[in-house]
């Protein structure tokens, strides 16, 4: 047990390194010629892995059959929101300096920010109710609401995909991670609900027999 | 109380320059010095003269009245910051992989609607020219910009001695793709060679000029060595760079971004606050090493010289 403690740490820890070598270079001015935009990326492409990391544990769970990794779970969401916040943070006051006529232009007319906003709200009420008593009080519901997860890591695919300008590599890779991921989900749904079917089958026939 | 302030002074402007060099580049640089002198050894002679630090001055530059006076982006800020596709996406892949560009021999094929369609070596191309220092703002079609100090001449004394027809309404400029020399040619981001074009108006204009060099130096390859176009009133990327071929038609080239996505992107490209590019405002940029934003100017604040070439014309559906 240990061990896996000494494990998540430093899964936190590493997940840590951007916004540690972002704070690192800006006192060095090692951020380049364009040092917002550097922010921006770094945060934003460090939020969407950590989104989709998160997403890889519930499939990873079932494979090898190690339930501790749903320990992992909630840290690694929200270290995805915490990155998403420093992304939005550096919109907001290194972008735009507070500008808030310009950026709600942006939110209506540029659709790839209206994307990234949207990734941003549904992450919101997430990660308000990520605390145990919140898990607690809203029973089954919490687990209807943070399917929202999906829904916000397309938002985010779709958010990257539309800044790019030419080179859609990257945008594509994170859309293929994401296809695997919800297939993996799909697969696993449709066979546990063919078991119950068979089980529901076999059930009956026994009764059936049981009466015959 | 003592109150400490900043010093006025930029961390990027105190280092020196030779700290900054990674080792590659030191050794790229030393085979370009050693090729200079070379070069200046031999009896033909050569405009190159070898600098101190290891890259290529060129001499007797003139200044230029259409210089901008505002602040100078530092060298490291204009060629570490580039975009390059044929050497890769990222900002800072064309530093680092623009090495492998061989710029001499290199040669310009001009044909078309010429007179006398040829093949000149650059050398042999650029000798009548008295070279010029521009300092010229660039405004990126991604509302980035910077001040540079270009050295070239104006591409209109060059149209002129190639001499084209008058049936000549546009000019097509080609860059190299070559798959050994750039790694980004092997991803079909765009469709290979880049091509870009203008109107013979505005190839003709004063403004516009072909460049062999910036901050008084031979012009490195990230910067589209070994001869660019500049067109400063046009997004950055009308502005063509290691240019290895110049067709004269009569018929609007197809120029690569608007074959990417004619959508976003069309052949004139003039710098204009008022047009949109579709996915983000182009009302204002944010030059370089500045926090806030500036407003963007009508053709980057050249429409006093340029407005001219347009009148008449619908710069909304003509963007």
């Amino acid at each position: 047990m240990t061990g896996f403690r000494i494990f998540r740490w430093s899964i936190f820890a590493s997940a840590l390194v951007p916004a540690a070598a972002l704070v690192y270079w800006t006192f060095t001015g090692d951020l380049g010629a364009n040092p917002i935009e550097f922010i921006t990326h770094t945060t934003g492409t460090t939020a969407l892995s950590l989104l989709v990391i998160t997403l890889t544990i519930t499939p990873l769970r079932r494979v090898t059959a190690r339930n501790e990794l749903i320990r992992l779970r909630r840290m690694l969401g929200l270290l995805a929101f915490f990155y998403a916040c420093l992304h939005m943070l550096t919109w907001v006051v290194l972008d735009w300096f507070f500008d808030v006529a310009s950026m709600t232009a942006d939110v209506v007319k540029r659709p790839f920010i209206t994307m990234g906003m949207m990734t941003f709200v549904l992450l919101v009420p997430l990660a308000a109710t990520s605390t145990a008593g919140m898990i607690r009080r809203l029973g089954r519901r919490w687990q209807q609401l943070h399917r929202l997860i999906y829904v916000a890591a397309v938002t985010a695919v779709i958010h990257f995909w539309w800044v790019e300008k030419a080179d859609f590599r990257q945008p594509r890779l994170w859309a293929l991670a994401l296809c695997v991921l919800f297939g993996f989900r799909v697969w696993w749904s449709l066979q546990t609900r063919a078991a119950r079917t068979r089980d529901a089958f076999t059930f009956l026939k026994d009764g059936m027999l049981r009466r015959g | 109380m003592l109150i400490r302030r900043a010093p006025d002074i930029r961390y990027s402007e105190v280092t020196p320059k030779a700290l900054y060099m990674r080792r590659r580049e030191f050794m790229q640089a030393a085979a370009v010095a050693a090729a200079g002198a070379a070069a200046a050894l031999s009896p033909a002679g050569s405009r190159h003269v070898h600098a101190q630090n290891g890259r290529t001055k060129l001499p007797n530059v003139r200044k230029s009245q259409f210089s901008t006076t505002e602040k100078l982006n530092s060298y490291e800020d204009i060629t570490s910051y580039n975009n390059y596709y044929e050497f890769g996406t990222d900002k800072d892949d064309p530093e680092r992989n623009a090495h492998r560009l061989v710029t001499r021999p290199w040669t310009i094929r001009v044909e078309g609607l010429v007179k006398t369609p040829a093949t000149y070596d650059i050398d042999t191309l650029i000798k009548p020219y008295a070279f010029e220092e521009r300092i010229y703002r660039l405004r990126c079609v991604e509302a980035w910009s910077m001040v540079i100090p270009w050295i070239g001449f104006p591409l209109a004394d060059v149209i002129k001695r190639l001499e084209p027809l008058p049936s000549a309404r546009f000019i097509q400029f080609t860059t190299l793709a070559d798959a050994k020399q750039m790694l980004g040619i092997r991803v079909p981001v765009l469709d290979w060679p880049y091509v870009e074009g203008l109107r013979m108006d505005e190839a003709m204009h004063p403004l516009a000029i072909l460049a062999v060099g910036l901050y008084g130096e031979v012009l490195p390859n990230q910067n589209g060595a070994p001869i660019r176009l500049v067109v400063p009133w046009k997004y950055g990327f009308k502005s063509i760079k290691s240019i290895v071929r110049i067709r004269f038609t009569d018929t609007m080239p197809r120029t690569s971004w608007p074959v990417a996505n004619a959508r976003e992107y069309g052949f004139y490209s003039n710098v204009n606050p008022t047009v949109d590019h579709p996915r983000w405002s182009q009302a204002t940029e944010r030059r370089l090493g500045e926090f806030f934003r500036r407003k963007t100017v009508m053709f980057n604040g050249y429409g006093d010289q340029v407005a001219h070439l347009y009148s008449g014309m619908d710069l909304r559906r003509y963007y």
